[in-house]
């Protein structure tokens, strides 16, 4: 229990000590928000679709929740390069206290993280449908961070090099966050593009912030729920077995 | 306190440890002196539960490491030949860390924490961040972390590697304290003959892969007829260059440096 805690505080501190680098990471979906929420507005308010800035602004916040979780996880890329990996696979706890810890520490990261994004989206003029809508989505929030920090972990393990980094990056994570509907809606897409956004785990937890925060659903809360929830267990799953099979 | 029996690994291709055997008493300080790539840090990996032995039987402290891996592992320490500090928490966070990883009792784990800081004068540093501290203060850190949960067997692989003689001097002096205080045995590998001479009550000299000599400095120059330890050793492992390939972290840490430079 003691190493589950420490590494989820390590974590933890990581996050708090790089003020710089919340501001950063906190850039890119106020970017979003701002540049794609008010750009295509009106064309989105012409299709009669409603206001863009409502419909994405769930979507940003999944997003951000995503990129944080994905990265805190291949974060051990990092400890494995200046060699404090080593420090937690040669002592004498379970290697899943470890990962469960460094998982946990990362997915609390994302989901403050995704917290913070909520306010600069009330601030840019996002309203849900109800107030107490919004600690409900953090049952979303909450999910998608899991999924994706133990998803980053798994990974993590894995890779060796800054080369794979890069090609995950382009070719699971992007890809991830463009076919989630995070954007635009999933309904009327063509055929292939549906069934392509029906498998990206991070379109439910779309789904579920969106469905919650305004009320707008393209799958279930049930559904949302049950295939975050398997997924989650699945990734941990994963990450814990590969963490485990890491030799030096 | 750690027995070696036939032990060897082959990757590949490549016979990194070929069938070394050996053993070393409670108390002692065992060095493995050996020119680059003769199978140190491997022989390490395997004593340590992080690489799994192709063939032979180890015994720590009377148990098999890979059978029970975590008494094992709670029984050592471990200074590895690279760096193992978060250099983002400060020196007393990363003793505080260790001391929760590897079981150290709330009670005692302070007062050990600045005896051991103490000792290694980094006190005063405690609360900076790792980042900022020199080679040599880092290695220290490692040393002293490594002694932290009084484990019966420390491993030092190459801990002085890079350091500047002063700095090399008075790490020695602290681990030959702590050695005599605590009576912890102590196993270490180096390519310093003076190190080794100095240091180690036994020696085995290693190359290839193989063990070729075990003795007191004493014993190995009487053996090869020679005046030094150097020589000795030189007469053991003739005087051909060895040449080793980067391993991939090496690699990695080159481009990380690259990138920090821009």
């Amino acid at each position: 229990m003691g190493a589950i805690y420490i590494m989820w505080l390590r974590e933890l501190k990581r996050y708090v000590r790089s003020r710089a680098q919340i501001v950063v990471s906190l850039g890119q979906p106020a970017l979003y928000l701002l540049a794609l929420g008010y750009g295509f507005g009106p064309v989105f308010a012409k299709a009669g679709a409603g206001n863009y800035l409502q419909f994405m602004a769930p979507g940003v916040m999944g997003m951000t929740v995503l990129f944080s979780s994905v990265f805190s996880g291949m974060a051990m890329l990092w400890d494995r390069q200046f060699g404090f990996l080593k420090e937690t696979l040669v002592a004498p706890v379970p290697r899943l206290h470890i990962m469960l810890g460094r998982t946990l520490g990362g997915a609390t990261v994302a989901i403050i993280q995704g917290l913070l994004i909520l306010v600069v989206c009330l601030i840019a003029g996002f309203r849900p449908h109800l107030w107490i809508a919004i600690p409900a989505s953090f049952v979303f929030v909450a999910m998608i961070a899991i999924v994706f920090a133990a998803l980053g972990a798994s990974i993590g393990s894995v890779i060796q090099d800054m080369q794979g980094f890069q090609l995950l990056m382009n070719f699971l994570v992007m890809p991830i966050f463009f076919l989630s509907g995070a954007l635009y809606p999933l309904s009327n897409l063509p055929r292939v593009l549906t069934w392509i956004t029906h498998a990206d785990p991070l379109s439910y937890g779309i789904d579920g912030l969106r469905g919650v925060l305004i009320g707008s659903w393209q799958f279930s809360f049930a559904l949302d729920l049950a295939i975050l929830a398997v997924l989650a267990a699945a990734f941990l799953s994963v990450s814990a077995w590969l963490f485990s099979r890491i030799q030096l | 306190m750690i027995q070696v029996e036939n032990l060897t690994k082959t990757f590949d291709h490549f016979t990194a440890v070929k069938d070394i055997s050996f053993h070393v008493d409670a108390g002692e300080i065992f060095a493995f002196l050996g020119p680059n790539g003769a199978g140190k840090t491997t022989t390490i990996k395997m004593l340590t539960t992080l690489l799994r032995p192709t063939s032979g039987r180890i015994h720590l402290d009377g148990f098999d490491p890979w059978v029970r891996q975590r008494e094992a592992r709670q029984s050592f320490g471990i200074v590895f030949q690279d760096p193992s500090l978060d250099s983002e928490q400060t020196a007393y966070e990363n003793m505080e860390l260790h001391g929760i990883l590897y079981h150290v009792p709330h009670r005692v784990r302070a007062e050990r924490i600045e005896t051991l800081l103490r000792l290694f004068e980094l006190w005063e540093r405690r609360g900076d961040y790792v980042k900022t501290f020199s080679g040599g203060m880092k290695r220290r850190l490692e040393i002293a972390r490594g002694f932290l949960h009084t484990p019966k067997i420390l491993f030092l692989d190459e801990p002085t590697l890079g350091l500047d003689p002063q700095s090399r001097n008075q790490l020695w002096t602290h681990v030959k304290a702590i050695n005599e205080k605590e009576k912890t045995t102590v196993f270490l590998t180096t390519h310093y003959m003076d190190e080794a001479d100095r240091v180690a009550h036994r020696i085995a000299i290693m190359d290839h892969g193989a063990i070729v000599a075990i003795g007191t400095s004493a014993e190995l120059r009487a053996r090869t007829s020679t005046d030094s330890l150097e020589g000795a050793f030189l007469a053991l492992t003739g005087t051909s260059l060895r040449d080793e390939s980067a391993s991939s972290t090496d690699n990695l840490r080159r481009f990380a440096q690259m990138w920090q430079r821009r």
